[in-house]
């Protein structure tokens, strides 16, 4: 019995060993490959912000990974809300905006950080309106936009836009959740700073905008243009019920034809440095803003492309 | 074998794990008060605000957490979502729940009994955010199909995908209910002449009537405190619902979906604290209202 037990804590007492040793065996391995595999030191940088811009940053970060193995660029969305509150915290190295920072913001950050933000202009995107593809509708004015999406418009059905559709009369409205630098944008142009009227179905990315459009018939929405599918259509749009409505064409949101164009925007905390600013003029430079192209927006005139 | 005297270390030991043991039952409280403390902490500020009323909070249903010319915090949109919701949630999957639990316990033979049980139990293993998938591509699509809804993400989803979610823990804990009430009840009901159905309705149901309001219970908290599904599920549009197929939002989507873009400490994050002791408090009133529906059985 004694020596059973003797055994038994024997027995323990090894194990508890082996599984030290082997604790410090792949403490030290793990040590060893991640010296080696760092070299010249590996470098992270934290990227977040906004959704219309995801795409375009994740599809950034996977080309420069060609350029520079050595850099890891980390990319996640949430909304140019929570980019510039990661920014203000600290926590990323750049924000990607599809908005302004508010005063208010860059003064927090200022606070918070010491260092003041700064601007970058990579590239530019019209805001495009969309319905579903079957819906015969083709241009739409900012007041009539205002009437279906603002709080006491007074817009609620097709009809009254001189829509018949099949699938019902009633508009249902797709909208974004409040972080989205989209809904500030469409809120302060076109709603002139007046709230959404509840009961807007808010999604929580621009993919899903144009995906549910496209699956309802009776709908409309806003999103970034990158994001038109085969399903949906985009919607020309005039600023006034007499001037021409523009089609949300690269030309048009470059020559500021278009009415609702904006600027997509990149902040970092001071002006970048080391392998931030290298990351930076990368986007900038041709290479860069050929792939703003390819996601479906609008790259910087050649005039301004670093070298 | 001689007796011997337990070493003391052996005495120790044994004092030592009875006070650990001690100290894990009250944690379950120490927890509960914790939590409530810190999220009334961070709530309680907003009260004091001159322009939050708690009046308009409870019964206005206009939320305009981020307006720039008048900010409005009114919950009862989200309020009448949830309920909306749960109900409809409660009002499949608890027929469907006990059903199956008196099937798998009672009816059915032990092979299929065994199969049954691990299937439900892999239903139970699903993410939620596997759930809120399926409602948001799937079971929209039927829904505009099947009831010419113009948008398929709305209360009839969303109930759906928080019943096939509550059924299964409604069939573990009633069948662990109902496999409770001793043989010796079956064997004298089916020695009186009871049939098996006779047998389950007046023997069995009235024995295991806690359990099985324990088992509903817990399905309605599932289906209160149930987050990502429903964010994808119910169409998250701030709106009192006038018919089953509406978008509703609902006070726990409402908190995932904002909290993250809030400022700290701003006063649209201290309401959506706020929103969280609301939930805190409903979930407290049912737990108590079954605490006593409970008693009230049992003095009977």
């Amino acid at each position: 019995m004694t020596l059973h037990l003797l055994f038994h804590r024997t027995l323990v007492f090894v194990a508890v060993l082996a599984a030290t040793a082997g604790l410090f065996q792949t403490g030290c391995g793990k040590r060893e490959s991640g010296g080696a595999g760092s070299g010249a030191g590996k470098v992270t940088i934290q990227n977040k912000g906004s959704d219309t811009m995801v795409n375009l940053a994740q599809a950034w970060a996977e080309e420069y990974k060609k350029a520079a193995p050595a850099v890891d660029i980390e990319v996640s969305g949430g909304g140019s809300g929570q980019g510039i509150a990661a920014l203000i915290k600290g926590t990323i190295d750049m924000a990607n905006c599809s908005r302004n920072m508010k005063p208010q913001e860059i003064e927090q950050a200022k606070k918070n950080t010491g260092k003041e933000p700064k601007e970058f202009v990579v590239g530019h995107d019209a805001l495009a309106v969309y319905v579903h593809k079957d819906n015969p509708i083709n241009e739409i004015t900012f007041e009539q936009l205002a009437d279906i999406y603002a709080e006491g418009g007074k817009i609620t059905k097709w009809s009254e836009l001189g829509v018949k559709l099949a699938g019902g009369d009633d508009i249902v409205r797709v909208s974004r959740q409040s972080s989205s630098g989209t809904y500030e944008f469409f809120r302060e142009h076109v709603l002139n700073k007046k709230d959404f009227k509840l009961g807007s179905r808010d999604m929580n990315g621009s993919k899903e905008v144009v995906e549910l459009i496209a699956g309802t018939p009776t709908a409309i929405g806003y999103s970034g243009m990158g994001y038109a599918t085969a399903g949906v259509k985009m919607l020309k749009v005039s600023a006034k019920a007499g001037q021409p409505a523009t089609a949300p064409t690269s030309e048009n949101a470059l020559s500021g034809a278009y009415p609702i164009a904006r600027s997509l925007l990149c902040y970092t905390l001071g002006a970048p440095e080391g392998d931030l600013k290298k990351y930076l003029d990368w986007i900038l430079s041709a290479t860069g803003q050929k792939i703003v192209g390819d996601c479906g927006y609008v790259p910087n005139p050649p005039e301004k492309h670093t070298k | 074998m001689q007796k011997r005297g337990r070493p003391s270390w052996a005495v120790f030991a044994e004092k030592a794990l009875e006070g650990i043991i001690y100290l894990c039952g009250f944690s379950a409280i120490i927890f509960v008060l914790g939590i409530f403390f810190f999220v009334f902490k961070v709530a309680l500020p907003v009260l004091f605000e001159p322009n939050f009323s708690l009046s308009q909070f409870l019964f206005s249903a206009e939320w305009y957490p981020t307006s720039e010319s008048n900010v409005r915090y009114g919950v009862l949109a989200m309020i009448a979502g949830t309920f909306s919701v749960t109900l409809l949630a409660m009002l499949i999957a608890v027929p469907f729940g006990l059903g199956a639990a008196i099937f798998v316990s009672e009816f059915c033979g032990s092979k299929l009994k065994e199969t049954l049980k691990i299937i439900i139990e892999l239903l139970a293993a699903i993410p939620s955010v596997v759930w809120g998938f399926i409602g948001l591509t799937v079971m929209s699509k039927l829904i505009v199909q099947f009831t010419g809804a113009p948008v398929g993400v709305n209360i009839l989803n969303g109930g759906i995908i928080l019943a096939l979610m509550s059924v299964p823990i409604i069939v573990s804990i009633g069948e662990d209910a109902l496999k409770a009430v001793p043989d010796s009840y079956r064997e004298a009901g089916l020695a009186l002449g009871a049939t098996h159905w006779q047998l389950v309705y007046r023997v069995l149901l009235p024995a295991a009537k806690n359990g099985l309001l324990a088992a509903v219970l817990l399905g309605v908290g599932r289906a209160v405190g149930e987050t990502m599904a429903v964010l994808m599920a119910t169409g998250h549009a701030v709106h009192i619902p006038d018919g089953i197929l509406d978008s509703v939002r609902t006070l726990t989507a409402n908190i995932a979906a904002e909290l993250g873009e809030a400022p700290e400490n701003s006063n649209h994050y201290r309401v959506l604290f706020l929103t969280g002791v609301l939930l805190f408090s409903i979930t407290f009133v049912v737990n108590l209202a079954a605490d006593l529906v409970i008693r009230g059985i049992k003095k009977k």
